[in-house]
């Protein structure tokens, strides 16, 4: 089966929500695995890695939390498809780049997602919406603990679990979340939170993980560190300091309602009028105004708005999903032209943003607690 | 002061972070703190930049250095200095004493405190054990309470027996 069919559609992705989610995008944990007596991926002869591949896919696949997954070889992937799943961060764009050797397990619900042969033999995560990061550890601890009795675990009872960078020895664990902080960008304070993020010894990255920019004031905050520290300890650590920023972007949020709500309603209603009138647009610049139109749903300036609709529109509007349907490769300049259209068609059922927030408006009081 | 990148410019940008009250220091030129992303918050963290960079150094300090090679896969120093991994898990032995500096660098410690893979906490469960009952057992000796010495002799046998059918087949 076609990875492009077997996807949910990005409308039934973005409807999924967790606690926190006009803040938290996402909840992810990795644990990362090496089969005993082969080399690490990136050192081995093909052969080891085929050798790996065929040992590790037949033990996944046959997991009950993976029964009808999606299993494939990296080469039987085009290389849209591979986009398509950076774009939708279920891999990431080093193990895009594989080929033969490497492979990939993905259930329906995108809620777990194995990938042999990136960097380690095994990286497996567990996906959640909102802010669920215990849950996701619950999750992929499950399947590592099946995984364990099938598999031969390259371990160390002094180092742990023993990982091809040293940088992840020990649990192997990335606990992450994706938040959007429109307010502290805007208030100027994200690089104070970043700075007091990084102290703590957790890392703040951009869209795309890794070395990426913070498009669409997104932003991913993991742990660094891996070993001497229990898994629970790290998950706990960083549920204490997501609590804390999410504090800090409704303080933001509100500050500026309070202080300057005119800037605010205006990159709001100017976003708007870009997106839903623009000719030619480029998927940063989406992405940046989409962020603020998603600010003005959570400050309830679009009443007939759903978040889920912005949610999608920053999925389908990537250039993977946009190249999706054309059986001709596009230029960036008929994508961008090609997103203005679709950013236009889809957004005419949206009126004008309020000047003020609707009065009733469950998103617009901060602090509140969230529904469902 | 030379930049510890190019090995080639006057440092210019001072890094210090301080983790779990350990310095971690980094001095660039200008141009390697703009090509790190220093100056962008997002997309920079001190521990990726000093991975790149005190790892290769530190582990050349070992005696037999640069030309040891991991019995296992071959691999060698200057194969991490290129790649920042390693090759295989028994790397991990080879190299041990030149990678522990940088791993107290890196993490909040150097034991492994998470998740054991079940048959081997099993193992570990039952090897206390039996280190247990042994030290019961010379007691008990000691004392002349043989009555007790054989159930402890008793418990030691089933649980040597048990500790065999764990090993891993």
């Amino acid at each position: 089966m076609n990875i492009q069919d077997f996807l949910p559609p990005a409308a039934e992705a973005s409807r999924r929500e967790g606690p926190h989610c006009r803040i938290v995008l996402s909840s992810r944990v990795r644990l990362a695995r090496n089969l005993k007596g082969l080399p690490f991926p990136g050192w081995a002869k093909k052969g080891d890695r085929v050798k790996a591949l065929e040992l590790i896919r037949p033990a996944v696949e046959s997991l009950p939390q993976l029964a009808g997954a999606f299993s494939e070889s990296m080469d039987n992937l085009s290389p849209l498809d591979k986009n398509i799943l950076v774009e939708r961060h279920l891999i990431s764009r080093e193990h895009a780049a594989k080929s033969a050797g490497s492979g990939l397990v993905l259930n329906r619900e995108e809620s777990l997602c194995v990938m042999i042969n990136e960097e380690d033999h095994l990286r497996m995560q567990a996906l959640r919406p909102g802010l669920q990061l215990k849950q996701a550890w619950s999750a992929i601890d499950q399947v590592d603990s099946k995984l364990e009795r099938k598999l031969d675990y390259a371990f160390s009872p002094d180092l742990g679990y023993l990982t091809a960078c040293p940088t992840n020895l020990g649990t192997a664990i990335r606990v992450s979340a994706m938040l959007h902080l429109p307010g502290l960008v805007l208030a100027e304070q994200i690089n104070q939170i970043i700075q007091a993020v990084n102290k703590l010894g957790l890392a703040v990255r951009g869209f795309y993980g890794e070395g990426t920019e913070a498009l669409g004031n997104v932003f991913q905050v993991s742990n660094q560190m891996t070993l001497g520290e229990s898994e629970s300890d790290i998950v706990e650590r960083l549920n204490k300091v997501l609590a804390q920023i999410i504090e800090h972007e409704e303080n933001a949020r509100a500050a500026l309602l309070e202080k300057k709500p005119k800037t605010v309603y205006n990159h709001i209603g100017r976003a708007y009028g870009i997106l839903a009138n623009a000719q030619i647009i480029s998927s940063k610049e989406t992405m940046n105004q989409l962020s603020l139109m998603r600010l003005g749903v959570d400050l309830g300036l679009f009443p007939d708005l759903e978040r889920a609709l912005v949610d999608e529109l920053f999925i389908i509007t990537q250039p993977a999903h946009l190249q999706k349907g054309y059986t001709e490769k596009l230029g960036a300049e008929e994508r961008d032209i090609l997103r203005a259209n679709m950013l236009r068609d889809r957004l005419q059922i949206v009126s004008r943003p309020k000047t003020k927030p609707v009065a009733g408006s469950a998103e617009a009081a901060p602090g509140k607690p969230e529904a469902g | 002061m030379q930049c510890c990148i190019c090995k080639e410019k006057e440092a210019k940008v001072h890094l210090t972070q301080i983790v779990n009250d350990k310095i971690q220091k980094v001095d660039l030129c200008e141009q390697c703190a703009k090509e790190k992303g220093v100056n962008d918050p997002a997309g920079f963290s001190l521990a990726d930049l000093l991975l790149g960079l005190g790892a290769s150094q530190e582990m050349e300090q070992v005696p037999g250095g640069a030309n040891l090679r991991c019995p296992s896969c071959g691999f060698s120093q200057a194969d991490f200095k290129k790649a920042g991994r390693l090759g295989c898990s028994d790397c991990y032995t080879t190299f041990a004493e030149g990678l522990e500096g940088l791993l107290k660098s890196m993490h909040k410690g150097i034991k492994h405190l998470g998740k054991v893979p079940q048959h081997l906490q099993q193992n570990r469960d039952l090897s206390e054990k039996l280190k247990s009952l042994q030290k019961k057992l010379d007691r008990a000796v000691a004392d002349e309470n043989f009555e007790q010495a054989a159930v402890v002799r008793d418990e030691i046998k089933t649980t040597k027996e048990k500790l065999g059918d764990l090993t891993p087949t």
